[in-house]
């Protein structure tokens, strides 16, 4: 029987099997030393790779970005940890007009091997500013690809996919998974779960559910709830972001005709609106229902538990939708 | 900290008289692209360094392959002197595909790994960051590299400066800062963007050394740049070089610069490091007119081949506007 991991300890194990493999690979980040990380992501890896490979930085977003760019210009393969997603904004330069650029000002003479880590997501009580999901900015930035791994599975096969990856990689890992998920994770060196490919967590033929990262908790219990009424909801976990899977999610709307979209992201413009408008384009004749939506409200992540709990997506709003949706 | 060494340096009558080409080259090179600015051959987002080249020569000379530049907007010259082309730079002044970016910037936002050139982007000192990561990659490997990372006064109110600097001064890296204190920030004067006189003391907040210089003297600016290229080499960490310097031109080509006086510019024309150096030279007898000439024919025919290529090559292929974006 294969090794149960939790979401947090895939992570850690997907950054200490790289840094084994491939010397050029190390972490840099605020407090990722001796300390671990804020969430203890990187505990052990300083003890077992010492100062220059676990980088203690200053409370700099835009120099941990910056500095990882140029590393990656002599052949190494940083990843850079931003404590919250939502610090991600300070090093924002650095990633959207320096990495993502930078292959195509060079004339494709140059890649960009680096990876920052985002701990998003709320459900956690953090507030305005630690619980942000802030994939849309990067998703509108050609040049970069995004994912979101839901499961500690994918959170290490993603993240090794991520590090090999010769372009800039913003992966997201949520915080509320991170102790929550737990489960099997690959076990071989080169075992890794590809960029850009969704994966059908639950079989259906009367309504396609699209989420990813926590998002995919209550869009399972959702289906489970339908399924009690007779519905058969297809599950897919998009993991990629950019470039997401554009097949799969044909491929299953060519079944069930309906599609929900669950992002825990703000409403406008987020990937539900970009998979929702390619599928206006591409394939509005597989459609019985109009795509809908179960998002976070246009607003700010509130501390109160109340006040977050009204504009999380959640199993009843999810299922409530999925209703509407098979009914139309 | 041990003080930057004043070191005497020996240069060989052939070494100045190369130092002499490039400064010649260069001067040349941004007045024809001025002059093709202006006759529409060169579309805008020209950035000339014209008055600022002793800079780019005394920091440049005598580079390691290994060694990498971070330049700036500027600093062309310093593109050439490691090792790129006048052909490649002048297409890329076209948007040619045998520019560096294959005509995607016109600018100089491209860069060349193997000849140890990073190419920054229109983010003034967002270069300073990602010269602190190839410093750093120096320091792991013991390596006695060093990066040379270029900044204007104006820059060195960025964010960016103060986090690249930090680090660079906490983690010593082997890098020399290079400001080249030009006076204006577009078309602020200094005196309305910072309230020290010389941005060389900011190094004191980073634990390291900062120099202010005359930047319009070759030599001067090579005597300072091996005294920190050696700290750099010898583990010693950073160093700041601040060279004071004016641009004759505006911020680019299309800027006519009236927030100057004429006089201020006539003032600094008479610095010119050009006539200075020129003077030295023959005051050594390293030059006559015959070698003047000589190397004044040399720059000039490799700048006419440079534009002759650049104007025949072939522009891109409007598919390659959505190419190259990924690995």
């Amino acid at each position: 029987m294969s090794k149960e991991l939790s979401y947090l300890e895939a992570i850690r194990e997907a950054l200490a099997e790289e840094m084994r493999r491939d010397p050029k690979v190390f972490v840099l980040g605020e407090d990722v030393g001796p300390y671990g990380g804020a969430f203890g992501v990187t505990q052990g890896l300083h003890e077992e790779f010492g100062d220059l490979r676990v980088v203690d930085t200053p409370i700099s977003e835009s120099a941990i970005i910056g500095i990882s760019i140029g590393a990656s210009q002599r052949g190494y393969r940083p990843v850079a940890e931003m404590q919250f997603a939502d610090f991600i904004s300070c090093g924002f330069d650095q990633i959207v007009n320096q990495a993502a650029t930078l292959r195509f000002r060079y004339g494709g003479r140059a890649t960009v091997p680096i990876v920052v880590r985002a701990p998003s997501g709320g459900n956690v009580g953090g507030g305005l500013y630690h619980s942000q999901n802030p994939e849309a900015w990067f998703i509108h930035r050609p040049g970069l690809k995004v994912v979101a791994p839901s499961t500690a599975y994918d959170a290490k096969g993603l993240l090794k996919a991520a590090i090999r990856d010769d372009n800039p990689v913003v992966y997201f890992e949520h915080k509320y998974l991170y102790r929550r998920a737990k489960g099997p994770v690959p076990e071989g060196d080169d075992e890794i779960v590809p960029i850009g490919a969704a994966a059908t967590r639950r079989e259906g033929t009367d309504a396609t559910l699209l989420a990813y990262g926590a998002m995919m908790l209550p869009s399972l219990e959702a289906a489970d709830r339908l399924a009690k009424e007779g519905v058969e909801v297809e599950v897919i976990d998009l993991r990629t972001l950019l470039p997401f899977d554009k097949a799969a999610i044909f491929q299953s709307l060519d079944k069930t005709s309906r599609l929900l979209i669950v992002q825990e992201d703000v409403r406008t413009l987020g990937i539900a609106s970009e998979i929702s408008a390619v599928i206006m384009e591409e394939k509005f004749d597989a459609l019985d229902a109009p795509v809908m939506r179960v998002t976070y409200p246009d607003t700010h992540p509130p501390f109160s538990h109340i006040l977050e709990a009204a504009n999380l997506p959640n199993a009843d709003r999810i299922a409530a939708t999925l209703r509407k949706l098979v009914e139309y | 900290m041990p003080p930057i060494k004043r070191t005497k340096f020996k240069l060989s009558s052939e070494q100045l008289l190369e130092m002499f080409y490039w400064l010649k080259l260069i001067r040349a090179f941004d007045l024809r692209l001025s002059t093709l600015v202006k006759q529409g051959k060169v579309r805008s987002g020209v950035y000339t360094g014209i008055g600022q080249e002793a800079i780019i020569v005394g920091t440049c000379f005598g580079l390691r392959r290994e060694d990498f530049i971070c330049p700036l907007h500027r600093d062309l010259g310093a593109f050439l002197m490691k090792g790129v082309d006048a052909r490649t730079m002048m297409s890329q002044m076209f948007a040619k595909v045998t520019g560096l970016s294959k005509g995607r910037d016109s600018a100089l936002h491209s860069g060349v790994n193997e000849l140890g050139i990073f190419g920054n982007t229109s983010m003034l000192g967002a270069n300073l960051p990602v010269a602190a990561g190839i410093g750093y990659t120096f320091k792991m490997e013991k390596s006695d590299n060093v990066v040379i990372a270029y900044f204007g006064e104006g820059a060195s109110n960025v964010g960016d400066f103060h986090e690249a600097l930090n680090f660079a001064g906490v983690q010593q890296l082997p890098i020399v800062f290079i400001c080249e204190n030009n006076q204006y920030a577009y078309s602020v004067p200094l005196e309305k963007t910072m309230a020290i006189d010389d941005v060389a003391i900011r190094a004191e907040g980073y634990g390291f050394e900062g120099i202010a210089i005359n930047g319009n003297d070759v030599l001067a600016v090579y005597q300072a740049m091996q005294g920190a290229l050696a700290r750099a080499r010898g583990g010693d960490g950073p160093t700041l070089i601040e060279c004071k310097t004016y641009r004759w031109h505006g911020h680019s080509e299309h800027d006519k610069a009236f927030y100057r006086t004429d006089e201020e510019l006539a003032m600094w024309k008479s610095r010119d490091p050009i006539p200075t150096f020129t003077t030295y030279l023959r005051a050594r007898h390293v030059l006559d007119d015959a070698k003047l000439k000589e190397i004044e024919d040399r720059a000039a025919q490799t700048i006419d081949d440079a534009v002759e290529f650049a104007s025949n090559a072939p522009d891109p292929a409007p598919e390659d506007a959505v190419t190259d974006l990924y690995a």
